[in-house]
């Protein structure tokens, strides 16, 4: 059984179809990348996998782990182990990030029934975590997200989810307006969690990360339908070629 | 009481005979109805044993700061039945039913402005008791004032002197709170003289059924620094009025406030900053929670007279809604009368916001935990800077428990 399962699915916002039709599966342990021209239905795949408010869905269907995912509120699909790394994480004057992180991670250990940590316990957990973004001890006792630049917030996104340790990380466009150094960051982070029990959607419109994290299958979305999937040779022909090639193509073979 | 209180208190009662209760025809109650005080009986409590008696009610214990505060008073439906007190150097704390003709003669009703405010010649008429407390040096930790009303149909009106002299350091706290349907009307003049630095709570925690009305009266001398919060979580129809008179070159104000409503409770904050002399500062943030049916009115006037040159006024106040029926009612106004001064003022009133909740229901949190962080975060920029720990600790409790979902209370980590 796939972790997850898309089968044609219809969805949109404010009464417009933005996907119209996208089949998907992907398997624990895999790397997968969604690349796609803006405006391609990206972020609204991302945006209907965690359940983000005003987002519909017409038809199709979501399996996750064989479960009906569309069917959950978003915090029992995190608790069941989706996460979403925001491509505009928002910031939270007056939550504190170690505040937030420690509550979250206690939901989550409650949904699971194991014990809730402790402010000691949670810590020494955290440092461990921060290695792996390369987070200094100062950002935890601010509030989340709050004055962090651009790169910060997205170290932070995946800190958050180095923490929270997901079944399926969806990545959406994390690596847009990152430099060269937090991509890296970025993508020894995600690196870290890859095993053959996490699998992980990377939603991007370039290749660059796709350097440093390696996907094992890439998509193309093009007008709300993977019009294409290959290996990760695919992204380099991409990058070359731009997304014209592919529209091209699909439009010819449509013909 | 002396002499000098019952003389004025005369002349207050034939006052307020004259004003009687006040109408939503006038403008600074327009938002606010108080026909249920007025057209209940109230009776005042029957005298209790005196303070040496040490009796205390059960129920003060939910509220008491025990040996935290260096000196407090607990008043029982207006009059004293405990005072503690350590001895600390530069301090005075006296019941106003035992302060002599001298300590209350320069002070009793000097500030308040019972001419024209009925409840505060209503105050003036029928109080028995309140404190007295004097500071000429820096006094370090806090005093304690604690009234709690406890019976149906009873009224009580604390008055209360803080008389910081110059130079001198006075923090004090006010809670109010009780049981049952009792109304307390109460005044709190604050003197601040020259380079004096005081810091005034007000918090309010009355029953639910319970009526409070409450003036607090500032002046300022010159380089002196107020600080007034100004907390309201009870009772069913409050008012809270906090005026400051900036009267000394270079003094200092900030007036927090803060109002967390449910049910059908209603709280009308009513604050006025008067700057006479130049080169003085205020700073005024209020902030409102407002859930179920409750209604609350932010209602703040700045005046800058025209020799406050070099004046700097900020006025903002924010509410947050949780309801569709909660209303909220924001109105700062601002006079300047002369052109060099930085002034400015604002409102909001907003709802939880769509984004951050979806953001952290995508990390677990519950929708009840969720709203609760962030109904606790838009408190917290007010209850942050609270600088007297037991205080701002009792006030997050509060707030925790005033909070429907399963939410810790954030740890020592998170400060």
């Amino acid at each position: 059984m796939p972790l997850l399962e898309i089968r044609n699915l219809h969805a949109g916002i404010d009464g417009k179809e933005i996907l119209k039709g996208l089949d998907l599966s992907l398997d624990a342990g895999e790397v997968h990348a969604i690349m796609g021209p803006n405006g391609s239905g990206k972020s609204t795949l991302a945006n209907v996998l965690a359940g983000r408010p005003h987002y519909e869905v017409t038809s199709g269907t979501v399996l996750y782990e064989g479960k009906d995912l569309l069917a959950l509120p978003p915090e029992e699909r995190a608790r069941q182990g989706v996460f979403l790394a925001m491509q505009y994480p928002v910031e939270i004057p007056g939550v504190n990030n170690t505040y937030f992180l420690k509550a979250a991670l206690n939901a989550l250990r409650k949904h699971r029934g194991e014990e809730e940590l402790d402010a000691v316990e949670f810590l020494q957990m955290a440092r461990e975590k921060m290695k792996v973004v390369d987070f200094d001890e100062s950002f935890m006792n601010r509030g989340v997200n709050e004055g962090f630049s651009g790169g910060e917030k997205k170290r932070n996104e995946i800190f958050q989810m180095a923490i929270l340790d997901p079944k399926l990380a969806i990545l959406d466009e994390t690596d847009s307006g990152l430099d060269i150094d937090a991509l890296r960051i970025v993508a020894h982070g995600v690196n870290t969690l890859r095993s053959e029990k996490h699998a992980v959607l990377v939603i991007t419109h370039y290749q660059r990360l796709l350097r440093y994290l390696v996907p094992d299958v890439v998509h193309v979305l093009a007008a709300g339908r993977i019009v294409k999937s290959g290996g990760k040779e695919l992204a380099v022909e991409l990058e070359q070629k731009g997304y014209e090639w592919v529209e091209q193509e699909v439009a010819g073979a449509a013909r | 009481m002396r002499a000098a209180a019952l003389s004025i208190r005369e002349e207050a009662a034939e006052r307020f005979r004259e004003l009687g209760y006040p109408t939503t025809r006038l403008e600074e109650w327009k938002y606010t109805n108080v026909a249920p005080i007025a057209k209940t009986v109230w009776v005042p409590a029957s005298v209790w044993v005196p303070a040496s008696a040490g009796t205390t009610p059960a129920e003060a214990g939910a509220y008491t700061y025990g040996p935290r505060a260096v000196a407090e008073l607990i008043f029982v439906n207006g009059h004293i039945v405990n005072k503690r007190e350590f001895r600390v150097p530069g301090l005075r704390v006296i019941p106003i039913s035992e302060a002599s003709e001298a300590d209350l003669e320069p002070y009793y009703g000097r500030l308040a402005d019972w001419q024209h405010h009925a409840f505060v010649a209503l105050n003036m008429a029928e109080s028995r008791d309140g404190a007295l407390l004097i500071a000429d040096g820096a006094v370090e930790g806090f005093v304690h004032l604690l009234f709690l009303g406890q019976s149906d149909g009873v009224w009580s009106h604390p008055h209360n002197l803080i008389v910081a002299g110059r130079a001198s350091q006075l923090t004090v706290v006010e809670t109010y709170a009780g049981t049952g349907r009792y109304f307390t009307n109460a005044v709190t003049e604050v003197f601040a003289g020259d380079g004096a630095v005081v810091e005034h709570y007000k918090v309010e925690r009355e029953s639910l059924e319970a009526f409070h009305v409450g003036t607090v009266q500032i002046r300022q001398e010159r380089s002196s620094s107020v600080i007034s919060r100004n907390v309201s979580f009870g009772g069913l129809l409050v008012r809270n009025d906090v005026n400051a008179v900036l009267d000394g070159p270079g003094a200092n104000l900030s007036l927090d406030g803060l109002f967390v409503l449910g049910g059908s409770q209603h709280v009308d904050n009513h604050t006025f900053i008067d700057h006479v002399s130049p080169q003085a500062e205020s700073h005024e943030l209020y902030k409102g929670i407002l859930d179920d049916n409750a209604r609350g009115i932010f209602d703040g006037r700045v005046i800058v007279r025209p020799n406050a040159q070099k004046t700097v006024s900020r006025q903002e106040n924010r509410n947050l809604l949780l309801s569709e029926t909660a209303i909220v009612d924001s109105k700062p106004t601002l006079e300047i009368h002369n052109d060099d001064v930085k002034c400015n003022h604002g409102s909001t009133i907003g709802q939880l916001d769509e984004e951050t909740m979806f953001y952290l229901r995508s990390r677990c949190l519950g929708e009840e935990e969720a709203k609760n962080l962030l109904v606790y975060a838009f408190a917290s920029e007010v209850v942050d800077r609270m600088n007297i720990e037991p205080v701002r600790e009792q006030i997050r409790r509060e707030l925790f428990q005033r909070m429907p979902g399963r939410l810790p209370e954030p740890g020592k980590e998170s400060r």
